[in-house]
């Protein structure tokens, strides 16, 4: 089960209403390498990775849904003041005619959350190769979006979110270790 | 959505997100180090500390958690965390 606290892991402000900025951010909220992608990915490998590290997938899956939070939280607030006429301005006619001023799953193309963009391969090390892969492209699409804005106390928010990717990627670095030793053990005796 | 929070609701809440913070990383630390006896003790700590900081917050603003301490009910109340 899950207990939700009433708080965002870290702080987002955004300086002013930017909907250019929420359609780039959309990406890392419904994209290939996104947030949801990320928790959905992880928490799915739990049941079939061995114990030892189980419990550092679940948490960085965990971990994840706070992020997709603040990515939501920063999506909205870009664009709760936009008039329609702004939204269209910021390329978001499409996503506004299908729905409004709500939050919707897709990549900043606007192409729908699909569950092709994750996998679970029931090997332990093809599982954390790709979960180290989805850190990495995570970290990197971060820098893309951090390059394209100008808004200081958003970048704030998303250099954060740029860290943990490094720190995750770190962890499940880690992960391949500990398999590969407990491996090595079993090969002795 | 409520009237503007005062200075405080800001900086009472960012110390809990501090501390929380340095629990996170901890609790990853040890998933992938669990015999590290000092991170451990660290971890302990701080969630100790946590506690000291969540209670006048939640005093204040209104219960974190559902199953907070508080004398009414709280917690369905906003402000949610996308709207301050």
């Amino acid at each position: 089960m899950w207990v939700y606290e009433k708080k965002l892991q870290y702080p987002v402000k955004v300086s002013s209403c930017n909907p250019q900025l929420a359609k780039f951010l959309v990406e890392q909220y419904g994209g290939a390498d996104g947030e949801l992608a990320a928790a959905l990915r992880y928490l799915n490998q739990r049941y079939t990775i061995p114990d030892k590290v189980v419990g550092l997938l679940n948490d960085i899956g965990t971990e994840e849904f706070a992020h997709l939070e603040m990515i939501a939280a920063m999506i909205y607030k870009l664009t709760k003041d936009a008039t329609p006429d702004q939204l269209k301005q910021a390329g978001l006619a499409d996503h506004y005619v299908n729905h409004g001023e709500a939050l919707f799953y897709s990549n900043a193309a606007e192409v729908p959350f699909t569950a092709t963009y994750i996998q679970a391969k029931g090997d332990p090390i093809a599982d954390l190769y790709e979960d180290i892969a989805a850190e990495e492209k995570a970290r990197a699409t971060y820098q893309w979006i951090i390059d394209m804005s100008d808004d200081v106390d958003l970048n704030d928010s998303l250099r954060f979110l740029r860290e943990r990717e490094i720190v995750h990627s770190q962890r499940f670095r880690e992960a391949v270790e500990i398999l590969k030793e407990e491996r090595d053990r079993k090969k002795v005796f | 959505m409520p009237k503007t929070l005062p200075k405080e609701y800001y900086s009472m809440l960012e110390e809990i997100q501090a501390i929380d913070f340095a629990i996170t990383e901890l609790n990853l630390y040890l998933d992938t180090h669990p015999e590290d006896q000092d991170a451990y003790k660290q971890l302990t700590e701080l969630s100790e500390e946590k506690k000291k900081l969540l209670k006048p917050f939640e005093q204040k603003f209104g219960s974190i958690r559902a199953d907070g301490i508080d004398d009414h009910w709280t917690w369905s109340k906003a402000p949610w965390p996308w709207q301050v």
